[in-house]
């Protein structure tokens, strides 16, 4: 009948929801608990649910000017204010503020002796009582299921609770119910049967040594939600659930372009760098120099402004600091700008879960435009292979959602195939710079290619990588005839190719002076017959000259003898 | 024990409070009963105060009271509780720590 008639409400029109302010909880629910209806919420013991049973009424109090009643079957009031403070809520002061209200009710079944038919008309009554005093609309039973522990009649519990819950209903309040986990079912006293509307399913699970919560929704009649695991956190701050692969795969690409933070490395990159809001997967084995590039792609985020989140999951971050240094590449005046933040933490911290919700909630807190993750195949160690994809798909989906362009480091084993990473993920990669060592002639050199890069041209070279004072260098290898040269065996090849070059050089230099030489030498030949030839040519010139005089002479001496014979004029022409 | 608890019900003074939500028949069943009883074992040597709830609700959390109708007894301690009508009569001289007149003498 109950059931019939709950039903009936559900199909006319689109329920009613009651916000609950916890991150992340009202994305899940698509706007949060059923309004005016109880919710269950189950789990085992120390899965969070009085938790988020209490935040749910200190967020309605303080958010939506929604004051709330908290019936406490398991600890006294001074208790749960206690507890709750360590997680900033001040329920004290909510408490004197009439915004909450704590009724703390203790059933001892020692103390109590049942005699005949009875109601829980009481219980009815002094929450009534709560309700009217501060004028609620959210409550919660925390842990209702103690009255099977302290009632022997079960009968008229069960009978109780079901009004209660009508009771709630017709009152409007919207309600969380807690319940601990049963064998083999949700509830150990089968409260699900009571409580339809909603039911949510805390997990705390241990898995190689490392716990990680999710949050489940069961069941959320009349509303869509989504269906899967979502793992939780309880920070400082109270509980943050990560609906992450509620995202579909339709972000907006950006045809931006930022450096790398490596001028040349940009040239490999069709010149101008990654894509904004891209992936960059940087594999490499140890020591290639995988922090070096990230710490490269930072500084050149925060020189044009930007923020950067760098996630080190292997040094602390004096220690990157301080190696980065080493190299040329200084943080320090970017933390103290505000513009960067490096968070350390162990792998093994906790889950991979709760990295995932740790990383999604300082990233949602502190807005990077660029994220690195150094590294990720340390992630490995809080949790198996098929999770720890799962969860880098989530996070690289989320940036990619917020065009936050995000470099991820992974470490190869040696001996394993370099063009693949531990975890497997390099599909999810737009740009894929493999670090790879070289070895030759008894040294270890670095060398840098891009496997792939996708949506620009981008270089096929394999370019040296230099880790110099003053930051990474790429230099061309030699490629020669005995093949892929690097480090001190192309420096030789480079001198070789030197020595020889000079010798070419000379040897031209020697040929062109000799040439010069034997032109001087000709030129002087060509003068000195020049000049005999000239000399020939004068002496000519004087003999005609002086053949010229003497027959003149000649004429002379004729006209003159002529002259003297006093010849008549007349036969001197004869 | 049995003749501490026969020189207690003699003794000492009896002070029960009956918590009831309106005058339901419930109600008026466990007033009914708890009346006959103590007539019967203690009389002239209680008080019985009714609470009800319906018009004094604030009353309910300082006794701890969930059940109606409860019977608390206040004095003499220990505190007692018997929720129910109270028509099972061994069981509630049980819960109030008193021994039947009939068997007593």
């Amino acid at each position: 009948m109950v059931q019939a008639e709950e039903r009936q409400e559900s199909i006319s029109g689109q329920i009613e929801k009651s916000p609950t302010g916890i991150v992340g909880v009202d994305e899940i629910t698509s706007g949060g608990l059923p309004e005016g209806r109880p919710t269950l919420v189950c789990g085992g013991a120390g899965s969070g649910k009085t938790l988020l049973a209490m935040e749910f009424l200190v967020r309605g109090a303080t958010q939506f000017n929604e004051p709330g009643v908290f019936m406490a079957f398991e600890e006294t009031a001074e208790e749960l204010t206690k507890n709750v403070a360590s997680l900033g809520f001040k329920v004290e002061q909510l408490s004197a503020a009439n915004k909450i209200l704590i009724d703390h009710v203790r059933v001892e079944r020692s103390e109590i002796e049942e005699t005949g038919e009875y109601d829980l008309e009481g219980l009815f009554i002094r929450l009534g009582h709560a309700i009217d005093t501060i004028g609620a609309k959210r409550v919660v039973l925390d842990t209702i299921e103690t009255l099977f522990v302290g009632l022997s009649n079960v009968m008229i519990v069960r009978a109780e609770l079901r009004r209660l819950f009508r009771w709630l209903k017709d009152k409007g309040m919207t309600t969380i119910v807690t319940a601990e986990q049963g064998t083999g079912t949700l509830t150990r006293q089968g409260l699900e049967e009571y409580v339809s509307d909603c039911v949510i399913f805390l997990d705390h699970r241990v898995s190689s040594q490392i716990s990680t919560r999710r949050f489940r929704i069961v069941k959320y009649r009349g509303s869509t939600h989504g269906t899967n695991e979502f793992p939780f956190l309880i920070g400082k701050d109270g509980i943050s659930v990560l609906p992450i692969t509620s995202l579909a795969l339709k972000h907006e690409v950006s045809e931006e372009r930022i450096s790398s933070g490596i001028p040349r490395l940009d040239g490999m990159l069709g010149g101008k760098g990654y894509f904004r809001g891209s992936t960059i997967l940087l594999s490499g084995t140890a020591g290639t120099g995988k922090t070096s590039i990230a710490g490269h792609f930072v500084e050149a985020a925060c020189r044009r402004g930007e923020k950067a989140l760098f996630f080190a999951f292997e040094e602390a971050a004096a220690q990157i600091m301080r190696n980065l240094r080493s190299v040329g590449i200084d943080l320090k005046p970017w933390i103290e700008a505000g513009l960067l933040r490096i968070q350390s933490d162990r792998p093994t911290l906790y889950g991979l879960e709760a990295h995932l919700a740790a990383m999604h909630k300082m990233i949602g807190e502190f807005k990077p435009d660029v994220v690195v993750i150094d590294p990720i195949s340390n992630l490995n160690q809080a949790g198996i292979a098929p999770d720890v994809k799962a969860v880098l798909t989530r996070i690289m989906d989320y940036l990619k959602a917020n065009h936050i362009t995000c470099l991820c480091t992974s470490l190869t084993s040696a001996g394993v195939v370099l063009e693949q990473t531990e975890v497997g993920i390099s599909s999810l990669a737009d740009t894929w710079l493999l670090l790879r060592d070289i070895e030759l002639g008894g040294e270890r050199n670095r060398g840098m290619y891009i496997l792939k890069s996708r949506g620009m041209a981008h270089s096929n070279q394999i370019r040296e990588f230099l880790l110099t004072d003053h930051g990474v260098d790429l230099v061309p290898v030699y490629v020669g005839p005995s093949g892929v040269l690097t480090g001190s065996a192309r420096l030789t090849q480079e001198a070789q190719e030197r020595v020889e070059k000079l010798t070419r050089q000379q040897e031209i230099e020697r040929r062109r002076l000799s040439l010069e030489r034997k032109r001087r030498a000709l030129e002087a030949q060509m003068e000195a017959q020049r000049a005999e030839f000239e000399a020939e040519e004068g002496e000519l010139k004087k003999i005609v000259e002086q053949n010229q005089l003497l027959e003149a002479n000649l004429q002379g001496q004729r006209e003159a003898m002529a002259r003297s014979r006093k010849a008549d004029g007349e036969a001197s022409g004869g | 024990m049995s003749e501490r608890s026969a020189k207690t019900a003699n003794d000492e003074s009896w002070e029960l409070r009956l918590y009831v939500a309106g005058h339901t028949p419930k109600s008026i069943a466990a007033f009914d009963n708890l009346k006959k009883i103590c007539e019967e074992q203690i009389p002239g040597k209680y008080h019985i105060e009714v609470i009800d709830l319906v018009k004094n609700p604030q009353l309910a959390s300082g006794d701890q009271i969930l059940a109606i109708p409860t019977l608390v007894r206040k004095l003499p301690p220990p505190l007692k509780k018997i929720i129910g009508d109270l028509s099972n009569t061994v069981r509630v001289l049980v819960g109030l720590d008193l021994r039947p007149k009939s068997e007593g003498e």
